[in-house]
């Protein structure tokens, strides 16, 4: 047995210690080998940062806990009341989804949603950027590590057969999440990533020229980007065609989703894809079933929504996780918004999810309940969600690495 | 990814090669001190500003590299009526905000006023505002960006220009939240420009009363919770009154102490109870700076240690600036991310230990600590030469200037630049971009830049014109720009 195991035999110990029941998903690692398959059934990860601070009780309304109204008069969403488009729309007598996720609700009736309440980063920053880092470099409160979660994911489960599209970032700048030794690619738009000759009537003979020069030149510096080039030529993903009847959402993000889903149809070895939508951080007049948290809301739940169907039956190997740095203050502001709080809520959609269920121990709204007398507390760490991800859908044989300095603490049973 | 393997003697000695009025035969086999006076020229001008044009080496070389330095740290003595001539098209950069927004009405407002609610609305606004000569708020973003790149490309204060990119971002404002887009024109042009080598705490003054940070970071809503709530608040706001937290944090974190700068959440809602009050006239119509003392907590607060006196109005939040401007944590931070910019994006310690000493000793003078870090061996070190990536907007400015370059061609560049991973003045987050090169240098960042590269070489960048006579041909000059040694500095 390798290395790993001893780690899982190490903090299974530990866990044994502290719940007295061993994460199964522990047991299954240790013992198992992978049941991923290469090809067409690679298990694939599509991660997604709310970043700016994601408000989770508006997100998923505690409606059912008698003290969330009273601590957000103007912005609270109603409680589920038959028919009424303006309230929370029910879950499970307790939560409820903000009524502009409602493209989310079927996916969580059949079971391919699930919810994670109270989850967040222990570390109590309330700096956006500090919390960010931590959450993308899997260590919180570490400031010492440089690469990314997901990149020292792949770099402990290195394979013989990846393409340069095993890690794509649908963005500009590499985010802190794939920094790292491993190599992942960071585009805008599949269109733009080529080497153009700039027109003219030389064209395609003068570009394929360029491009050769060019490329002698940053192969030392960027050796994946003209194979990838290559690739994405022969693959041509933009000739897949939208399913099921999918809409995705106007805007950078829906794009980015829609290009995912290219990207995975058009089978090049994609396994992990990491997008952001910004626009969470609603100090001031974040709105209730309207207003400006809700317009955010509705493109972000239509987008995975969107994803899932058009994605169809190729979901039983895809999960999404979403993801936000912290939540927010409990009680409104003095402008209509909300503050830095602490702990959020993030959902994992997919096939190999066990779905329409909310997950996490429900800290409670009343001030003693409260962290710090003002946030919502944590009860769940997000690396506990993060690693059964990895270990259970990705086959990721050594969590330890991808988390330093984390013990395994819960096994939420998402998966 | 991986950082850029690259050759710094190499750049150099091609820059040199490019910008001597000559080019020699062949290079000199050993380097003389001629040579290495020159690599330093280029150095100096690559880090205070965007990189050398045609010429510039040879000028700096009269003049000497010492007396062109302070030159560039006094840019009021630096004579610039070219580019003054370039920018006196650009009506908005004079205008007060109540005039911005006069010719600049956010369309949805002034189908507001129209009394327009329906679909058509769209176009009847278009044709009132064609009618009466108004322009949509989107314009006053190019003519920012504009600005930005015809005083970069073209000004002979390179030091004050590459100063307002780090300063603006520092003070980082989203150009696209709400009325925003009508105060980012002053901002830069009041807030930040007049101090941008002055004290630090005038440049910090500045930007906390300026109508675009108080709107962006939401100071403008924060009150006392029990304020009493007159006219003019609820002009403001309907909602209910109280604290928001939203700038102090980020004047502690992002503009002064750093994350670590020691200190606490109650540090944060004291610092938020002080600056109540401060907010904006009419933020849609006129947007001044304004002191509400209806709003302010008149309450003692505790700052990190320094009591601030009960019964106070617009002083108290004009005494945390002092405190914050004070204080060692402001002098480290604000000396880190200098060295960041100027030497290297790991910044050596005994640098930044001296410049936060220069700080102190200076009550917060930027020109001295510039000027300790232009005179220290940290920075003139052949070591630091080519350490820094350039940002994307970087690149394009100094690739055209390389190329003895005109244009005209902004909103395109722009366009370019954002899709290279800079959007100007539209970061989101109030953090400003990374000042890393891992930030910039993705795949497909990289595919962009070498793009550019050739567009700009066979003259088919949009609106600009280049010259490649010291190059064979355009694939050259295409070549030379898009090359990993060309995105450093």
């Amino acid at each position: 047995m390798p290395l790993h195991r001893r780690f899982f035999l190490k903090s299974t110990g530990v866990a044994l210690a502290s719940f007295a029941v061993e994460p199964s998903f522990l047991i299954r690692t240790a013992f198992a080998q992978s049941t991923a398959k290469p090809g067409k059934d690679r298990p694939i990860l599509v991660a997604i940062f709310q970043r700016g601070a994601a408000d989770g009780i508006s997100m998923v309304v505690p409606f059912g806990d008698k003290d969330y109204g009273a601590v957000r008069p103007q912005i609270a969403i109603a409680a589920p009341r038959n028919g009424a488009p303006d309230a929370a729309i029910d879950l499970d007598g307790f939560f409820g989804l903000h009524p502009a996720l409602e493209p989310l609700k079927p996916i969580y009736d059949e079971r391919g949603l699930a919810i994670v309440h109270a989850v967040g980063s222990p570390d109590n920053t309330r700096s956006h950027f500090d919390a960010q880092d931590y959450m993308e470099s899997g260590a919180p409160g570490n400031k010492g590590v440089s690469d990314g979660w997901l990149n020292r994911y792949m770099q402990g489960t290195a394979k013989t057969d990846a393409t340069p599209f095993r890690a794509i970032a649908m963005s500009s700048n590499m985010p802190r999440s794939l920094m790292g030794p491993a190599p992942a690619l960071a585009m805008n738009r599949i269109q733009d990533f080529d080497v153009r000759a700039g027109g003219g009537r030389a064209g395609a003979r003068a570009a394929s020229d360029l491009a050769e020069e060019f490329e002698a030149m940053w192969r030392k510096a960027n050796s994946e980007t003209f194979d990838a080039i290559r690739m994405l030529k022969r693959a041509n993903p933009q000739g897949f065609q939208v399913e099921n009847g999918a809409q995705y959402p106007n805007g950078q993000y829906g794009q980015a989703l829609l290009q995912t889903a290219q990207l995975i149809k058009a089978d090049i070895g994609l396994e992990v894809a990491f997008l952001d939508i910004g626009g969470w951080d609603t100090h001031s007049n974040q709105g209730a079933a309207q207003g400006q948290l809700s317009t955010r809301l509705r493109e972000f739940g239509l987008g995975i929504a969107a994803f899932y169907r058009d994605m169809g039956d190729r979901m039983r190997n895809i999960v999404v996780l979403t993801m936000t740095e912290f939540g927010r203050t409990i009680r409104q502001n003095g402008s209509g918004g909300t503050d830095h709080g602490h702990a959020s809520a993030l959902f994992v959609a997919g096939g190999p999810v066990k779905g329409g269920k909310v997950y996490g121990k429900w800290p409670g709204l009343a001030r003693e309940q409260l962290f710090e007398g003002r946030d919502l507390a944590l009860t769940t760490d997000f690396r506990d969600v993060f690693a059964e991800i990895l270990v259970k859908h990705m086959a990721a044989p050594d969590v330890a690495r991808v988390f330093p300095n984390y013990r395994v603490g819960q096994t939420l049973g998402i998966l | 990814m991986t950082g850029m393997k690259h050759n710094k003697t190499r750049v150099i000695a091609l820059i040199v090669l490019l910008l001597s009025a000559t080019i020699p035969q062949a290079a000199p086999a050993q380097k003389t001190d001629h040579s290495k006076e020159r690599e330093q020229i280029v150095h100096v001008l690559n880090r205070l500003g965007f990189g050398p044009r045609p010429g510039d080496v040879d000028r700096v070389q009269s003049i000497g590299l010492r007396n062109y330095i302070e030159q560039q740290l006094h840019p009021e003595s630096i004579p610039d009526p070219e580019v003054e001539d370039r920018l006196s098209r650009l009506a908005s950069l004079r205008m007060n905000i109540s005039e911005s927004f006069r010719q600049y009405p956010d369309p949805q407002q002034l189908a507001r006023q129209l009394g327009l609610r329906n679909p058509e609305a769209r176009d009847k606004v278009r044709a009132v505002m064609q009618e009466r000569g108004l322009r949509p708020p989107q314009q006053l973003l190019q003519e920012l960006i504009a600005q930005k790149i015809t005083r970069a490309i073209h000004s002979e204060r390179q030091l004050q220009e590459v100063m307002t990119d780090f300063w603006f971002n520092h003070f980082n404002v989203y150009w696209g939240k709400g009325p925003v887009r009508n105060f980012t024109t002053a901002y830069e042009m009041n807030a930040i420009r007049p101090h941008v080598m002055g004290k630090f705490k005038d440049l910090l003054l500045a930007t906390a009363k300026s109508p675009a940070m108080l709107f962006y970071l939401d100071n403008h809503l924060s009150s006392a919770p029990n304020a009493l709530v007159d006219a003019a608040v609820r002009a403001v706001s309907n909602r209910r009154m109280g604290i928001n937290e939203n700038y102090a944090r980020e004047l502690m974190e992002l503009h002064t102490m750093g994350v670590d700068g020691g200190y606490t959440q109650k540090d944060v809602q004291e610092v938020a109870r002080a600056f109540t009050g401060w907010s904006i006239n009419q933020p849609r119509q006129n947007g001044e700076f304004v002191f509400r003392p209806m709003m302010h907590d008149r309450g003692e607060k505790v700052v990190l240690g320094h009591t601030i006196k009960a019964g106070g109005g617009i002083e108290d939040g004009e005494q945390v600036i002092d405190i914050l401007a004070r204080h060692p944590s402001t002098a480290r931070f604000i000396a880190t991310k200098l060295v960041r910019r100027f030497v290297s994006d790991d910044p050596p310690q005994s640098l930044v230990d001296r410049v936060a000493k220069t700080y102190t000793q200076t009550g917060g003078d930027i020109r001295e600590m510039l000027r300790t870090i232009f005179f220290s061996d940290e920075f003139m070190s052949p070591e630091t030469y080519g350490q820094k990536t350039k940002s994307p907007f970087e690149y394009v400015v100094s690739a055209i200037r390389a190329l003895d370059g005109e244009t005209s061609g902004f909103q395109q560049l722009g366009r370019l630049i954002a899709q290279m991973g800079q959007p100007l003045y539209q970061y989101q987050a109030p953090t400003g971009f990374p000042d890393r090169g891992d930030y910039w240098m993705s795949d497909g960042a990289v595919l962009e830049r070498i793009n550019f590269a050739t567009m700009l070489a066979s003259n088919r960048a949009p609106n600009t014109q280049v010259n490649i006579s010291a190059f064979k041909d355009a694939k050259a000059a295409a070549l030379y720009i898009g090359s990993p040694d060309f995105q450093r500095r």
